[in-house]
């Protein structure tokens, strides 16, 4: 089976964010970008598929930071074959990018047909749309979200999915093929891949690049946003200074002020 | 006039949830502010008992299916969608949750309507609806306006207090009949409950719970001896339990487990709103991590700028000297 993953570069939350002068958009001259860790998990779960049943893997990216570092790492874990999207306006909206993704892959080459097209459930950024059920929409294919397991059945019509639901239950879903499908987990940690591995992958193999055709009607753009800011520390923890040991002190006078022991 | 807000009804195994009374409270705010009525939505299957407790709504649309029964979130946007198209309203409320995700993106895009998710708000501007929105991992709101109608708004659990949403009222319930056009691509075979842990989460008085910031599986030990030395049980955020390094039944937040302790000490935990879900209503909240700036520190009572690896075995140290000095 073929099996399409969708891979989107976010910026790190673990660096500090910036906001741009003009107090619309993310500062990017510092911004830090990494693959989104749901996606991260949706390469890991097309690996197993692809060591447990064959076929081949392809990873899509748009161009951004880094990106290809992450495709070279996804072809050093065991993708058969990456692709960069190129010419995309920049700061396109996650609708924009979706319905511009669903028309490449239409229309490139060995792209569809695919068994399944994974993507991650959603990404931190995704403001007016979640790329899986757009990408279903669009391509008229079956959607399921919030995935943490998919497991094909032997006449590779079908595929069971497990679906989380609150509180720890999950559904299983019988899946009609070709589907996309919104991982949140894999069955297993996303694999590491080591440096000297990645780099003999840029050695090796190479990234296709796609021209990104004009997107019908442009990037719609119907929600603007006005301003971003920093979250109101209205309920901002009393944050407690000094060493481990006088933290730790003064942290059990309050515990017990307040009847824990 | 303007059209209706409508909010979605999430029902999920014969229950209207919690965030479904979170969103017809806010609902009416906004409804009240356009001169409007409020509409709830109910989709299911034989759940037209649960429109009576839609009260704060003005009206009920119900649509029965047995399609709608199992909540698929493509069958639901269908039918969501067809209404919408039909009679336009100003606004719809989907819930952004475990049940619902992805309704929401789906009836936009029949619609070619804007759309937000990660929204923690709505109001009225200047006749003009702007929505704030959780960005980030909790680390930046964003204030949108929405440009044109049917806003398709996808809302965080917590807008509003549930019990905002609650009235005894009982709504004029409309049956509409709508025929979801075939038989869904995608089949709920079963439910899987979850697993029994060897400890029940929502029972403890105290929980030590790990996040990423607790680095490997062996660091978990020092969170246990806190756990023993509190009197409580170690529980953990989303990437550990992915890691494997904790069990499905030790999982707090979205997908996992709410819990109310007395207690909820977060190590290494940014708080991403996914996380926050789960853990919010503690009654005192301590949270230790490396990053000044860590959403965990807007919910917690007291923080702890620093790495938790290095503030574990003080505290568990401390404690039994604290209790044996006051016993």
């Amino acid at each position: 089976m073929h099996i399409l993953v969708i891979l989107k570069m976010v910026p790190d939350v673990v660096e500090e964010l910036e906001i741009a002068p003009d107090g619309k958009a993310l500062n990017t001259d510092y911004l830090r970008m990494i693959l989104s860790e749901s996606d991260d998990h949706a390469l890991e779960q097309a690996l197993l598929l692809k060591e447990r049943h064959g076929g081949n893997v392809t990873v899509v990216a748009f161009d951004a930071p880094e990106v290809d570092d992450t495709l070279f790492a996804a072809l050093a874990k065991g993708a058969s074959r990456a692709v960069k999207i190129v010419g995309a306006e920049p700061g396109m909206t996650t609708s924009g990018a979706g319905r511009l993704l669903a028309r490449i892959l239409v229309q490139e080459p060995a792209l569809l047909p695919a068994g399944l097209v994974l993507a991650g459930v959603q990404a931190i950024d995704d403001l007016d749309a979640l790329v899986a059920p757009l990408l279903a929409h669009q391509l008229a294919m079956p959607y399921l979200g919030i995935v943490t397991r998919v497991a094909l059945d032997p006449s590779g019509e079908t595929a069971s999915v497990l679906k989380e639901y609150p509180g720890g239950v999950r559904g299983e879903f019988e899946v009609r093929l070709p589907a996309v499908l919104g991982i949140q987990g894999a069955e297993k940690p996303p694999r590491y891949v080591p440096v000297a591995k990645v780099r003999a992958a840029m050695k090796s193999q190479k990234i296709d690049t796609v021209q990104a055709p004009a997107l019908t009607g442009g990037d719609l753009r119907l929600v603007e946003v006005l301003g971003m800011n920093k979250p109101q520390l209205t309920g901002h923890a009393e944050m407690l200074e000094g060493s481990p040991a006088e933290v730790s002190s003064r942290l059990c006078e309050i515990l017990a002020g307040r009847g824990v022991f | 006039m303007t059209g209706e807000i409508w909010v979605l009804t999430e029902q999920w195994r014969g229950r209207v949830s919690e965030i479904t009374y979170e969103n017809l409270a806010l609902g009416r705010e906004l409804a009240d502010a356009l001169g409007t009525p409020l509409v709830a939505i109910l989709l299911g299957s034989n759940a037209k008992d649960l429109a009576a407790t839609l009260g704060k709504a003005d009206r009920v649309l119900y649509v029965d299916h047995p399609l709608l029964e199992d909540a698929v979130p493509q069958v639901l946007a269908e039918v969501l969608a067809g209404l919408a198209k039909e009679q336009m309203p100003r606004a719809v409320l989907v819930p952004l949750t475990n049940v619902g995700l992805g309704v929401g993106s789906f009836t936009a895009a029949r619609l070619q309507a804007p759309a937000v998710n990660f929204c923690k708000d709505v109001r009225v501007h200047e006749g003009r609806l702007e929505a704030s929105c959780v960005m980030y991992g909790g680390k930046i709101e964003s204030t949108v306006a929405l440009l044109g109608s049917p806003a398709v708004l996808g809302m965080w659990p917590g807008a509003r207090p549930a019990e905002n949403g609650r009235a005894a009222a009982s709504p004029a319930v409309e049956e509409i009949q709508v025929v979801p056009r075939e038989a869904p691509p995608v089949r709920l075979k079963k439910y899987i409950e979850p697993e029994t842990g060897d400890v029940d989460l929502t029972r403890q008085d105290v929980l030590v719970a790990v996040g990423r910031g607790i680095q490997a599986r062996e660091n978990i030990e020092l969170a246990e001896e806190l756990a023993q030395a509190l009197g409580g049980a170690v529980c953990a955020s989303r990437p550990v339990i992915d890691q494997g390094w904790l069990p499905l039944s030790r999982q707090v937040g979205k997908s996992g487990l709410t819990v109310k302790p007395k207690l909820y000490v977060a190590l290494g935990i940014s708080g991403a709103p996914e996380h926050v879900e789960g853990m919010k209503n503690s009654g005192l909240i301590v949270a230790v991590n490396t990053d000044p700036q860590a959403p965990i520190f807007n919910v917690a009572h007291y923080g702890i700028v620093g790495d938790a690896l290095d503030w574990l075995p003080a505290f568990t140290a401390a404690i039994p000297r604290r209790k044996s000095q006051h016993a």
